[in-house]
């Protein structure tokens, strides 16, 4: 397929998949009633069904996968690793310990949001600081490896605070994120998101050559002329604030991250101009599907990060027993 | 073009080499001699900046090292590192024009005379039908000649590889030898420098070139192959008898005594 055309082939396909979405659920519409309302008519009941819950969902959908998949490819290229993911860097579990953090102190949405993003941060920035501490070992494999060790810090205090939760409030709000879900989701949830998204994926755009260097290894790519441990650190930080601002939003969906960018690779190979647009559309396109999955398989919402585990795990055990042919 | 005066070389505490001066002329080639672990990969990356010096200064272009940026110093030395594989499957012409990194702005992306400026190079090596192959699955010669191409694109006047023939068979060693020694006789016409090492004295004698022998972290002797690479200074940097001869067509070769 000629270079531009897959991304604007895949671009096509989220649109129709979009509509789809929209049309599908408990209130069931036509085309001919989504189009309607979408030009400012049709009846009043479908206006307040598409206006205010299934596209606020939709959008959701497409925004959260398409971060998780991007920063995914990022920190994939970064780490000169395929089977790494946000989950490192213990920046889901940190944003995870954040929003705990705020729906234990009931707290505002907005505020859990905002809590989130700072476990987020807090937790990538203690990773770079021991790791950095932590001197003569291969850094790739120490950065990683002082991400498990946070992970594991924030996800036993997260435990801590389920512990000490209401049960009967607080508790089933905590499981409930913890498993990630778009259920309760509204435009006012996707407005501070957004434009933290974009600004994360500004970086990632402009030094999408640099990053192809970087995954040469730090040592070469200072060699070609890159200031490594600056791009590195700009890159890591944009990644972490796409990510935490998803996690924000739609609670702990894992997989995604990890699972998108190798589709992506196989599509488009693993230069970083093509393949960030490509594993941002089809994780946009991925988690659109999963969800609207998740909205209309059961009679009651299937949390979102079931779903992703249930279709990536095996998905990911495939890959590995293909070998690296997997991800070449 | 590069001099090192009184180099002390190491990782942190651990010194692996002092007192090390040289210097390179435009157009030249010269060789690092020496057994393995002798300091010649460590010497490199202090030569580049990659690694700080534990004393003494390295001037590039007579400016300090140290007081170039990573670009700067990529537009004046140009890195053939070991082959090795890379974690995703580039195409070779990508990897080669990585080596253009250097030339674009920060948030630049290489563009049409990047990619001539690349082709051009790997074309010079005879490797130009590589292009669009998968760089990971290439042979170890070939991935090394790819890398070379990627030196030549960065159009750098000094050239520095580490063992560019270390982890290849006889035949691929031989093969990169010798389109080293063509890139090498016609890159001095542009007044370009190559700085190689090699465990191995014959490629010293193949390539023609000036000599920096190193001996325990130090340099035992500098000068040209043909007047300072005998048997007794070989026999000492080695460790065991060594012979040099001369071929009946006029080489000369190195011959370890086996006994």
């Amino acid at each position: 397929m000629s270079r531009p055309a897959l991304p604007l082939l895949l671009a096509l396909v989220l649109v129709l998949m979009a509509f789809g979405a929209v049309m599908v659920g408990p209130f069931g519409l036509s085309p001919g009633e989504v189009l309607r309302t979408l030009v400012g008519q049709g009846d009043p009941q479908a206006r307040i069904v598409i206006w205010n819950i299934r596209l606020p969902r939709v959008a959701a959908a497409l925004l959260v996968g398409a971060a998780l998949a991007a920063a995914g490819a990022s920190y994939q290229a970064l780490f000169r690793n395929p089977l790494v993911s946000p989950d490192i860097l213990g920046v889901s579990a940190g944003a995870g310990l954040g929003a705990v953090a705020g729906i234990f102190l009931s707290l505002p949405v907005a505020a859990i949001q905002a809590s989130a993003f700072v476990g987020g941060m807090v937790a990538v920035g203690v990773v770079t600081l021991v790791a950095t501490a932590v001197r003569g070992a291969d850094r790739t494999l120490t950065l990683v490896l002082v991400g498990v060790v946070i992970g594991a810090l924030a996800g036993a205090a997260t435990s801590l605070l389920k512990v000490l939760a209401d049960p009967y409030d607080q508790l089933p709000a905590i499981t409930f994120w913890l498993l990630g879900s778009l259920a309760s989701v509204t435009s006012a949830d996707i407005l501070p998101a957004l434009p933290a998204v974009l600004v994360g994926l500004v970086p990632l755009t402009l030094l999408r050559w640099r990053i192809n260097v970087l995954s040469m290894g730090d040592e070469e790519a200072r060699a070609l002329g890159v200031e490594a441990g600056h791009t590195r650190f700009l890159v890591i930080a944009s990644a972490t604030l796409v990510t935490a601002s998803v996690t924000a939003l739609a609670g702990v969906v894992g997989w995604v991250g990890l699972v998108i960018p190798h589709v992506a690779r196989m599509l488009v190979g693993p230069g970083f101009g093509r393949l960030l647009p490509v594993s941002a559309l089809i994780g946009a396109g991925y988690l659109l599907a999963v969800d609207t999955l998740a909205r209309s398989i059961a009679p009651v919402e299937v949390p979102l990060g079931i779903l992703t585990a249930v279709i990536g795990a095996p998905f990911f055990v495939v890959l590995l027993a293909r070998g690296r042919r997997g991800w070449s | 073009m590069l001099e090192a005066r009184a180099l002390s070389i190491g990782h942190g505490k651990t010194r692996v080499g002092s007192g090390l001066s040289l210097r390179v002329a435009p157009g030249e080639v010269l060789c690092l001699l020496g057994p393995n672990g002798c300091g010649k990969t460590t010497l490199f990356r202090t030569l580049m900046g990659l690694l700080p010096a534990l004393a003494g200064d390295v001037l590039l272009g007579g400016r300090l090292v140290t007081a170039l940026t990573r670009a700067e110093i990529a537009r004046r030395i140009a890195y053939v590192p070991q082959a090795h594989a890379p974690p995703f499957p580039f195409e070779a012409l990508e990897v080669v024009l990585m080596g253009r990194t250097a030339r674009l702005g920060a948030f630049g992306q290489p563009g049409r005379t990047d990619r001539a400026t690349a082709l051009d190079a790997m074309d010079h090596l005879g490797i130009a039908d590589l292009a669009g192959h998968n760089y990971a699955q290439l042979s170890g010669g070939q991935r090394q000649l790819v890398l070379i191409a990627r030196a030549l694109a960065q159009e750098a006047p000094l050239i520095v590889m580490d063992e560019p023939t270390a982890s290849l068979d006889f035949g691929n060693q031989a093969q990169v030898l010798s389109r080293i020694a063509a890139l090498v006789s016609g890159a001095l016409d542009d007044g370009r420098s190559v700085v190689l090492s090699t465990h191995d004295p014959d490629q010293a004698f193949a390539l023609d070139a000036r000599v920096v022998l190193m001996h325990r972290g130090g340099i035992l002797a500098q000068g040209a192959a043909s007047e300072i690479l005998d048997g007794p200074r070989l026999s000492t940097v080695y460790g065991m008898p060594i012979t040099v001869e001369t071929t009946t067509s006029g080489r000369r070769v190195c011959l370890p005594a086996v006994t």
